[in-house]
């Protein structure tokens, strides 16, 4: 962690609507290539954080910092040009167009295509050949023409996932990628998730309710409380932390 | 239907479209005179014109999600600018056009930038407010501009000789149909490009748009500019048809009109709202001529008001459409081959 | 200075009118996120009513009047509280759907009072101290101007009492301010939204009989023109803002009142629409607002 410039670096985030603190005093350095886990009660502002980071809500008081550069006050779309990407807790597909065209369209913003209004979309051959790339990642080959809205749950997630792929992002934001999946199919996005991580060397952050299912996976894990970071550290402390203990995992989840 | 299809059938209508002032035959029941008679023609190139408006509102409302209720104004550009540097200050009519282009481009640039900081709703109301206060200009008659309610009559001598007078309705006409096609053909272009599919997108979750990196507004604004222009390309035919202007077209009533037509027709697939228009202002013309008519003098007045009320009727007709057949039309169509696909999992 | 005071109460008045078509729209918004555009509609509608109940009754010229305003809050109430009950209610997944409807609405009840009474206006007959003036710092004020005044004032402060100390109120300002706490506090929330319809429609109903008292005529269009001005007042005001609606319906009423004496008539209207845009450049989120959303 020492010398390398932070790939995400927050400092003294905070959010605050109307009096009431969501977001509270948050400072973190993500190193390049952590695998970092956010857990917390419903209701601790994880969501919102994410929301601080990906620009989707301005925060109030502190910094953000992407590889070094501050993106405190930057629109969400130059947060995503310069490396940051991320899924949203309920799947966002485009749910009017088919499977294929929502990753197309993400490759095409990342290479850079989507203005070109006097290309017709389907012709366009490096935008198709990375997003059937990334339907093929996440297993999602043979449905390129169905109707986004017509996949199953399962297949939204993974669809979210293929979106986010496709646009190359150096930082990753993932908020409950397994939610409201059926328990059979959450081993197997736990695999994709842990691949784009070690295979595409990316820096993660995944906010995630189970704790089981990631503490295999995490470098570091971060509790979240009352919009505040209580605590931390790597996975087999934050589960011995008497702190979170009480806080955590003594809810009844 | 198979694109195969669609390029054959739409390749057979617009010859058909191009070639029906040769034809001489008479619809009865459908129209009054002849397919070739002037009244017919001038009846199917109004007909085309809206259909080409609402394919232009359907850019904006049915594939980029922007629910702007001032598209009035930019069909209004066409008809008025055009009208205004005709008659007033006797400009050719390619000065004309190229003075309507530049007003057609930068007027929706100007006013979808301040309309497109807000969202949703109050984009709706902005846009509103913005026509309305062109409609509100348009009948003060400034410096003797507008004509004010009275509108603005081509009159003689302001037009190229092949563009006056009842036997040339049929070149009329066919501008019209070529102003169809052309909007046509530039909207499906649109919306199949890459900036079309991010409109789509937008329309679909604006958010997500976002964080892919993709600056929304500027789409947005790109999609309101393009229908804008191209509605000022219908209003032109429009006021060609009609040889003159009138200042129902500015009202706020005729955007929520042109609404209807696109929702009638189906949102979101261009074919759909050039139907809506086509249909909307060819049963716009038969009502008025059957409430006019005999037919209804008879009935009680409970039905009769009603009756003879086009508008009424429509209102009527768009609420049970929006309750119980939100695809419009063109939604029946659709939903036989969309339904089709199945999730496996 | 004379015609200053005249201008100002005048301003007031026409302000008074948006404020109360307005305040309903702003609330239906806040609490619903539906731009309800048959509230113009409700407008006339209970213009009419309040004529037709007024004339209906062979009594004083003060009696007919208050029968006629009476009916016409009715009229707006129960006309609001349909709409909700058999258009919005059903389309509460569908937003656009929602505008939709109150579209289709709109031109459908204004096609049928225009086919029924004709498009050109009626004049309403007012008891005789409204046709008169009193004088103020030596203008003199038509006394009608006062009295759109003080209804409005009335309503102001009436709806600022139910915002804030009733338990109702509190549901709404509640789920104006966030709309996730309504449903998340398992409030009910139909009878919520059935009740700001009922208060809009009201406030609209009684804008329809006092826009007759202020015009001295009723006609089917006035209520589209009052949507467009209410439309503007609620942006430039903050969506969801009562006071901020109250605000903005001042400024706009005594803007055009203003400009379209001393400058031309019709520029007033189109200064109001100039400074809508200034706003939205400035404040999107409107005078007092939150952040636009
Ligand atoms: N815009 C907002 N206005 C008011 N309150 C908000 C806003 N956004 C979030 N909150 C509140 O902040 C708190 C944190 O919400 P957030 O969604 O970030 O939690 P979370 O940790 O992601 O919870 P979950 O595990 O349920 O996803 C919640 O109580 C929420 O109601
Ligand atoms: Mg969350």
């Amino acid at each position: 962690m020492t010398g390398a410039t932070p790939a995400l670096s927050v400092a003294g985030l905070g959010l605050r609507i109307g009096g009431v603190s969501i977001v509270e005093d948050v400072s973190i350095d993500v190193p390049p290539g952590e695998f970092l886990v956010i857990i917390g009660p419903n209701g601790a502002g994880k969501t919102t954080l994410f929301n601080l980071l990906s620009g989707v809500a301005r925060p109030t008081a502190g910094s953000i910092a992407l590889g070094g550069r501050d993106i405190t006050h930057a629109a969400p779309y130059v947060r995503a040009r310069l490396g940051l990407g991320r899924t949203f807790q309920t799947s966002t597909i485009f749910a009017g167009l088919s499977t294929l065209e929502n990753v197309r369209l993400a490759a095409s913003a990342a290479l850079g295509t989507s203005a070109r209004a006097w290309h017709l979309a389907d012709h366009e051959a490096a935008p198709l050949a990375r997003a059937r790339r990334a339907l093929a990642d996440v297993g999602l080959g043979g449905r390129e023409n169905i109707h986004a809205a017509l996949l199953s749950h399962g297949e939204k997630r993974k669809l979210d996932l293929a979106i986010l792929l496709c646009t190359e992002p150096d930082v990753v934001l993932l908020d409950e990628p397994t939610a409201g999946m059926a328990v059979e199919d959450v081993p197997e996005m736990v695999r994709l998730i842990a691949s784009i991580h070690r295979d595409q060397a990316k820096t993660v952050l995944m906010v995630e309710h189970r704790m089981d299912l990631v503490l295999s996976l995490a470098d570091r894990m971060a509790v979240m409380h009352h919009g505040a970071l209580l605590a931390i550290d790597t996975p087999d402390r934050i589960v011995a932390n008497e702190t979170v203990q009480t806080a955590y995992l003594g809810d009844p989840l | 239907m198979s694109p195969r299809f669609a390029t054959f059938a739409i390749a057979a209508l617009g010859l058909l479209a191009a070639g029906l002032p040769f034809i001489g035959l008479t619809v009865p029941g459908l129209f009054e005179g002849p397919l070739n008679s002037p009244g017919t023609l001038n009846l199917l190139g109004l007909c085309f014109v809206f259909g080409a408006l609402a394919l232009t509102y359907d850019i904006v409302f049915g594939f980029t999600g922007l629910l702007s209720f001032g598209h009035a104004l930019y069909f209004a550009v066409g008809v008025y600018v055009t009208a205004i540097a005709l008659v007033r200050w006797h400009w050719s009519l390619p000065q004309a056009l190229a003075l309507t282009a530049l007003v057609a481009l930068v007027l929706p640039l100007a006013l979808g930038a301040v309309c497109l900081r807000v969202r949703d709703i109050p984009f709706a109301m902005v846009t509103l407010a913005f026509a309305e206060a062109a409609s509100i200009l348009v009948l003060q008659n400034p410096y003797g501009l507008t004509g004010g309610e009275e509108g603005l009559a081509l009159g003689s001598g302001v037009l190229p000789a092949g563009l006056i007078g009842v036997a040339n309705t049929a070149h009329l006409y066919w501008i019209a149909t070529g102003v169809l096609a052309a909007t046509g053909a530039i909207g499906w272009w649109a919306v199949h490009s890459p900036p079309g599919r991010v409109w789509q997108a937008i329309r679909e979750n604006e958010r997500r748009v976002a964080v892919l990196g993709l600056n929304p507004y500027a789409y947005k604004l790109a999609s309101f500019v393009l229908s804008g222009f191209l509605a000022a390309v219908a209003g032109v035919a429009y006021l060609l048809l009609q040889g003159g202007a009138n200042p129902q077209i500015t009202t706020a009533n005729f955007t929520l009109v042109l609404l209807v037509m696109v929702v009638l027709g189906g949102v979101g697939t261009l074919w759909g709202a050039v139907i809506g228009g086509i249909v909307y202002e060819y049963l716009d013309f038969r009502l008025l001529e059957f409430s006019n008519g005999s037919g209804l003098q008879d009935l009680p007045a409970v039905l009769r008001v009603p009756l003879s009320e086009p508008l009424f009727i429509l209102g009527v007709l768009f609420i049970v459409l929006v309750l119980f057949l939100p695809g419009g039309l063109g939604g029946l169509l659709r939903h036989v081959p969309r339904r089709l696909p199945r999730p496996s999992g | 200075m004379s015609t200053i005071v005249l201008l100002l109460v005048t301003g007031l008045g026409l302000g008074a009118l948006y404020f109360l078509v307005a305040a309903g729209l702003s609330l239906i918004w806040g609490l619903m996120r539906v731009l309800n555009f048959a509230h113009g509609a409700f407008f006339t509608v209970a213009a009419y009513a309040g004529f037709f109940a007024a004339t209906a009754l062979p009594a004083s010229p003060w009696l007919q009047w208050f029968v006629g305003l009476l009916a016409g809050i009715l009229a707006g109430g129960v006309f609001a509280v349909l709409t909700e009950i058999i258009l919005i209610r059903p389309l509460y997944r569908r937003p656009v759907g929602q505008v939709l409807v109150t579209v289709g609405l709109a031109l459908a009840t204004l096609a049928l009072v225009e086919g029924a009474f004709g498009s050109d206006p009626r004049q309403v007959t007012l008891p005789d101290w409204m046709n008169a003036t009193t004088t103020l710092l030596g203008a003199a004020i038509p006394n009608t101007r006062f009295v759109v005044l003080l209804l409005a004032g009335l309503v102001l402060a009436g709806l600022l009492f139910f915002l804030q100390r009733t338990r109702y109120g509190l549901i709404v300002r509640a789920g104006v301010e966030n709309r996730s706490m309504v449903s998340a506090l398992g409030i009910d929330v139909e009878r919520a939204f059935t009740l700001v319809f009922a208060i809009g429609g009201m406030a609209a109903g009684l804008a329809g009989v006092l826009g007759a008292t202020y015009y001295g005529t009723i006609d089917p269009s006035r209520g589209t023109t009052m949507l467009i001005s209410a439309f503007i007042v609620v942006v430039i005001g903050g969506l969801g803002s009562i006071t901020g609606s109250a605000l903005a319906a001042a400024i706009v009423g005594l803007l055009q009142q203003f400009l379209n004496f001393y400058a031309a008539a019709g520029v007033g209207d189109f200064a109001v629409v100039i400074l809508l845009a200034g706003v939205l450049l400035l404040r999107p989120g409107g005078l007092l607002g939150g952040p636009a959303t």
